[in-house]
């Protein structure tokens, strides 16, 4: 058993604490670390990631205790995609941090990024419901660190909504949890799936009440409408490096539910039958629906990202809620291909920020070095909406095709179709506002702190690189289908998974048969 | 005993649920507080109810669950941290704003105006 699964979760934890005690006064010594912590964490991700694509699942048991015991990290290839995409996603949000300045703007941000990072690591990796709870808590309590981090009156209000929504998740989280234990005695993942298609299905009240109030927790952190509330202001009022590190963190509600509900309840058991499966697809499509008119309406730029990130979340949602193996297979790339696309958007945001001091939807002044910008936004708006030639559009038409013969096929496209199209004017005209109609008045009166500092180059730097991945996303398409293909196909058949989990030695392991 | 527990949790929930739609800081976070107990209670129960005995395989002829007492354990830290996180942000809005409506309230119409100007 090698240590290297834990890595990810362990060296941030220690980075964290080091840059607050001993590199406090230094935020070139925190700048290094950080940095360095995450390269490393890029490189272990990558060999995890590596030593998973042939279908091994990598167990880690804690202290060597036996599964159903111990807690258990678990790396398949679902796990080691998301930590690499997690990864690589803060190497550039911390490069962009670190070029714009947002860093210095408050105290801890490097500590306080790494234990996010820590967080989200913990919940892609861990085999264990309440070991999910606590890192879900690790995350949220990081994230509300850096959410507010910068001050200022808008971002505590909103920083105040949004802690107080993930609470309230929270609470229904336990709440699931309890009932689960209740029905089940076990919090394993593995060993929930076994036992929960042993309950009896006359006696399953207990067990469905539960499977329900867990999507919804999942459903709230993956902003699924009607649980979206929460989003908007918090993504928008976030500084720009935080709100795009936390486009991973919806993310992180879509893994679990393709985890949980491909896995523990799965699509097929009797005892959960007609719930999830019955208004899963209606609401992904309410929220895609919802965010992308978001995006017509909104009248400043990062509230308008913020609904594409629902909208986009909804296109997410669609193909997980289809539970077949080609649709998980399209929300992986998709996935993939929003979460770089959404970073890239709202550190985009900032940019056009620097240069206008504000971003409301209205002509403004011409700044210099707005084509840059102006051809950043074009990309990665292009990206988002879904036009051909970038990943958005392949991935649009992956989870088109794996909807074709659903029963709800006629709607699913008709939605997303128009909400594409809804989206491409919604983007349009925020580009052309802002990039285009210059107006023709002289500077506003307070001349003294308009024309800021332009952009360093490290930052247009990190949001090229997203850009670049994106584009190599789109080139590498057929391999990435590919493996998204394979990570789904692994997903459906649980059995290695189970046995590898629940078969493998340990303290306090008594090999008994069928209790 | 279970009617006992049972109408605790309810009662405690639902107080929360009330204090929560207040939609005014120190409502909601009391109101936070109170559901965090009720999930407590609830998790306690999880591993059913017994009296008297211990959470320890022993000589005892009856034992009860060890889990639901370390996962509680483990709640009511994070509960305990989260309420502190909370009430220093709600602290700051309220002082930086002075106004402690957690919803957005609606901006004066005279404001609306400003910002289309521009």
């Amino acid at each position: 058993m090698t240590h290297w699964i834990i890595a990810p979760v362990v060296l941030p934890a220690l980075l964290a604490p080091f840059i607050v005690l001993a590199a406090r006064y230094h935020i070139g010594i925190q700048r290094v670390f950080s940095v360095a912590g995450v390269l490393s964490l890029i490189a272990i991700a990558a060999g995890l990631a590596w030593q998973a694509s042939d279908g091994t699942i990598i167990l880690y048991q804690l202290s060597d205790w036996a599964a159903p015991f111990g807690i258990v990290l678990v790396g398949d290839r679902l796990s080691t995609l998301m930590i690499l995409l997690t990864a690589v996603l803060a190497l550039f949000v911390i490069l962009y941090a670190i070029g714009s300045g947002w860093d210095k703007r408050g105290w801890h941000f490097h500590a306080l990024f790494q234990f996010q990072l820590m967080g989200i690591m913990g919940a892609f990796l861990t085999g264990d419901v309440f070991n999910l709870f606590v890192f879900f808590e690790v995350l949220l309590i990081a994230s509300y660190g850096l959410m507010i981090h910068g001050g200022g009156n808008l971002r505590l209000r909103a920083g105040v909504q949004y802690v107080l929504f993930n609470l309230l998740g929270s609470t229904l989280f336990l709440f699931a949890l309890g009932a689960i234990y209740a029905e089940t005695g076990t919090l394993n993942m593995a060993d929930l799936a076994q036992r929960v298609a042993l309950v009896d299905p006359a006696e399953s009240v207990g067990i469905r009440i539960a499977s329900v109030m867990l999507l919804l927790v999942f459903a709230i952190k993956a902003a699924v409408v009607p649980l979206h509330f929460w989003l908007p202001s918090s993504y928008a009022e976030a500084p720009a490096p935080v709100a795009a590190l936390f486009a991973i963190m919806t993310k992180v509600g879509a893994y679990a539910i393709i985890r949980v509900y491909t896995m523990v309840f799965a699509p097929d058991l009797d005892v959960t039958a007609g719930l999830h499966g019955l208004w899963l697809l209606p609401a992904a499509l309410v929220s895609l629906a919802l965010g992308m008119i978001g995006v017509l309406a909104a009248r400043k730029l990062d509230r308008l990202v913020a609904f594409a990130v629902i909208g986009s979340m909804g296109m997410v949602m669609i193909s997980i809620s289809l539970f077949s193996q080609a649709g998980i297979a399209a929300a992986l790339y998709y996935i993939v291909h929003s979460t770089l696309a959404a970073a890239a958007l709202f550190l985009i945001c900032d940019l056009v920020r620097a240069g206008r001091a504000h971003l409301n939807l209205t002509a403004a002044p011409p700044v210099s070095g707005a084509a840059l910008t102006a051809a950043l936004f074009f990309v990665a708006a292009i990206a988002m909406t879904g036009l051909p030639p970038l990943s958005g559009f392949v991935g649009k038409l992956m989870i088109l095709d794996a909807a074709f013969d659903t029963p709800l096929a006629v709607w699913t496209w008709a939605i997303i179709l128009s909400a594409s199209l809804i989206s491409v004017v919604g983007f349009a005209r925020a580009g052309s506002v802002l990039f285009w109609k210059a107006s023709a008045e002289t500077l506003p009166e307070h001349e003294g702190q308009l024309p800021s500092p332009r952009p360093s180059v490290l930052s247009y730097a990190a949001v090229g690189g997203l850009l670049s991945l994106l584009i190599l996303h789109t080139v590498f398409a057929g391999p990435a289908y590919r493996y998204a293909d394979a990570t789904a196909k692994q997903l459906f058949d649980p059995a290695p998974y189970i046995s590898k989990v629940l078969g493998t030695p340990g303290k306090l392991s008594t090999p008994k048969e069928g209790h | 005993m279970e009617l006992l527990v049972a109408s605790a949790i309810g009662i405690l929930t639902a107080a929360g649920i009330y204090l929560v739609l207040r939609l005014r800081s120190f409502p909601v976070i009391i109101g936070m507080s109170l559901l965090t107990y009720a999930v407590n209670v609830f998790l306690f129960a999880s591993g059913r109810l017994t009296v008297g005995a211990p959470p320890i395989l022993g000589d005892a002829a009856s034992y009860t669950d060890p889990l639901p007492q370390a996962l509680v354990l483990t709640a009511i830290v994070i509960s305990f941290g989260m309420t502190a996180v909370v009430v220093m942000i709600a602290l700051g809005a309220y002082l930086g704003a002075d106004d402690d409506h957690v919803d957005d309230q609606a901006p004066p119409e005279a404001d609306l105006k400003a910002e289309d100007a521009t």
